[in-house]
């Protein structure tokens, strides 16, 4: 009975290693200031930087929220904000731990499962977007007079696509984690160097068909395509995308939930890779103290 | 307790790749620990003492799953630290001293919590134990301070908790009382003792440069120098190994050189310090009579003797022996 005895450990140590982390993670993110100062900041930053784009093209189309255009942007913005924050906050525990905390080697000599423990570190920064988002969106409704019904809104394809799509978005951000692991400090660069790229090739801000041939399949290969396109389709009824037009509801979601899959078992592997590098290279301790 | 061996160490061998800039010349490689050899029982309190840079923390790395060995093996309660890790790390703590990791945001006792959790402790044990820790390191009355509050020693003391809190079967201890003033270094030597003996079957590694320490605490001790182990037995056999030899210390008005010292007849080995003010010359005899050759060198050498100490061997005489230099001295001269 030695095998099931061990499973048993194995789970009982990643679900504590989730909780945990997810614990310090939330503590780290809050506990820098005021919970008032924290509240503003949490929510104004990243509905600022959705409203940028949003100012943009009200100016751009003089003021035009009627143009199916229009939700297509503000949603996609809506949404990129998870991007963000899975991203950096799964990714941002490593250099934390590492450079900042000085407590990576701890939690490394501890049977933590490094997995989970990371996921659990980006839970609290993906709480904070999702009430950024939620404010975005009930700001669109409001304000601008956003077509999403809740009430009329798919809530069978929007839920799914929207799960699958954050737990990519996680596997992603364990994949920048095994590459901060393996580099210095100033891969926070990388974080933000995906995030941008992603926006410019998964469809978050203007439909995959303006891009050259040569990016819109790369596009078309990443998980975020299907997701911000599942959503907005779920939340109003219809995408501005020529390209992914053809594709029913169903065939998104599979294709959602295949390319997240393909994008998960490639991270986790990446990060067992990087993980072996830097104990070959003696990296789990590294300061660079840049 | 499965295993013969809590540690036990098989050729181990470590090499770090050097990286050179285009037309810098240099070694390539620096072989940090080579064939080590070691077989730490259960229960005992085992040190590895050497100078800085000797290899001391590489094996330590290597033990605690931090780092892969580039050639042998090394096991932890008979589980091999690479196949593994999880099941070594399920047994294991880790101290390494002079650091002022954590949380600045979460207070000491928040810092103590979360790795009570890791290892899965119940809240009740948790609480227990954090308490009973911070009253041994003094920082009871600090619990509840974030630690960013805390002075650089404050900081040093709350990991050393940390390390004690899963109560672990084997637990390293890579030079725990570095920085540590005196009074606190001695509690925290004084809690080591008391700890493994309380406990029979636990094992502590201790590293340390420092010779009084070692002898102090340890059940044995390994020394350790440029990653390979010269001598391994108890403190009083490695001491036993200077009997019949004529240990003496110097103190004399500064003296421009001191290599002809080493070169004198019935000198075993010498070693020689400036100081301020002074020069300090410790010497191993064969026996007592090349004293007197020595006081003539010094005379002749225009200096005069400020004081003279037959001492009993000490491990860092054994270290001298052994290697030719002492354990402060990083170059060897």
């Amino acid at each position: 009975m030695t095998i099931p005895v061990l499973q048993r450990e194995t789970w009982r140590e990643s679900l504590r290693s989730l909780k945990v982390a997810t614990w310090l993670g939330w503590q780290i993110e809050s506990n820098w200031t005021e919970p008032f100062l924290f509240a503003v900041y949490s929510i104004a930053k990243p509905v600022a930087g959705a409203m940028i784009l949003v100012v943009m093209y009200l100016v751009v189309s003089g003021g035009q929220t009627n143009n199916p255009l229009f939700p297509y942007i503000y949603l996609g913005n809506a949404f990129y904000i998870y991007v963000g924050s899975v991203l950096m906050g799964i990714s941002w525990a490593v250099i934390d731990d590492r450079e900042h905390y000085g407590v990576l080697k701890y939690i490394y000599v501890s049977p933590i499962h490094v997995y989970f423990y990371l996921l659990g570190r980006g839970v609290a920064r993906t709480l904070t977007g999702t009430i950024a988002v939620i404010i975005t969106l009930t700001f669109g409704m409001l304000v601008f007079k956003l077509p999403v019904n809740l009430l009329t809104m798919n809530h069978a394809l929007f839920w799914p696509v929207f799960l699958i799509g954050l737990a990519g978005l996680a596997l992603i951000g364990i994949l920048l984690a095994g590459l901060t692991l393996i580099t210095a400090r100033h891969n926070y660069f990388m974080g933000e160097a995906v995030a941008g790229a992603l926006y410019l090739l998964c469809g978050a801000v203007f439909p995959l068909d303006v891009l050259p041939k040569s990016l819109q399949y790369i596009g078309l290969g990443l998980p975020m395509t299907y997701w911000l396109e599942g959503l907005r389709r779920a939340l109003i009824g219809t995408s501005a995308s020529p390209l992914l037009a053809p594709f029913s509801n169903e065939t998104i979601l599979i294709i959602l939930l295949g390319s997240t899959l393909l994008v998960g078992a490639i991270s986790l592997g990446f990060y067992r890779w990087c993980e072996r590098r830097a104990k070959e290279k003696g990296l789990i301790d590294m300061q660079t103290m840049y | 307790m499965n295993h013969a061996c809590a540690i036990k160490t098989e050729n181990l061998g470590r090499v770090y790749q050097i990286k050179r800039k285009r037309g810098e010349s240099g070694p390539t490689t620096l072989v940090a620990l080579e064939d080590v050899n070691l077989a730490v029982r259960h229960g005992e309190l085992f040190g590895l003492l050497g100078p800085n840079g000797a290899g001391k923390t590489t094996l330590i790395k290597i033990l605690t799953t931090l780092l892969t060995p580039t050639s042998g093996h090394a096991f932890v309660d008979g589980i091999d630290v690479v196949e593994n890790p999880q099941e070594v790390r399920r047994r294991i703590n880790m101290v390494s001293g002079g650091e002022t990791c954590g949380y600045g945001l979460l207070t000491v006792e928040e810092n103590l919590w979360m790795f009570t959790q890791f290892y899965g402790l119940d809240s009740k044990t948790a609480r227990e134990r954090i308490q009973s820790m911070l009253e041994v390191v003094g920082l009871a009355d600090r619990a509840k301070t974030k630690s960013y509050h805390l002075s650089t020693g404050m900081k040093q003391k709350m990991n050393f908790a940390r390390g004690f809190l899963n109560d672990p079967q084997i637990l390293f201890l890579d030079e725990p009382t570095l920085g540590l003033d005196v009074q606190t270094s001695r509690i925290l030597r004084d809690f080591v003792k008391r700890w493994v003996r309380e406990r029979p079957g636990k094992t502590i590694l201790l590293t340390t440069h420092y010779m009084a320490e070692a002898d102090e605490l340890c059940d044995r001790v390994a020394i350790i120098d440029q990653g390979k182990i010269l001598a391994c037995d108890t403190p009083a056999n490695l001491k036993r190994r200077l009997q019949g030899a004529s240990i003496f210390k110097l103190q004399t008005t500064p003296l421009e050189t001191l290599d002809h010292f080493g070169r004198l007849p019935g000198v075993s080995q010498f070693v020689g310090h400036r100081r301020n003010g002074h020069t300090e010359l410790n010497f191993i005899l064969e026996d007592e009579n090349a004293l007197v050759k020595v006081l003539d060198a010094v005379q002749a050498k225009g200096g005069h003797l400020l004081s003279l100490e037959k001492r009993e061997p000490t491990l860092e005489d054994v270290f001298i022996h052994l290697v030719g230099r002492g354990l402060s001295d990083e170059t060897g001269d």
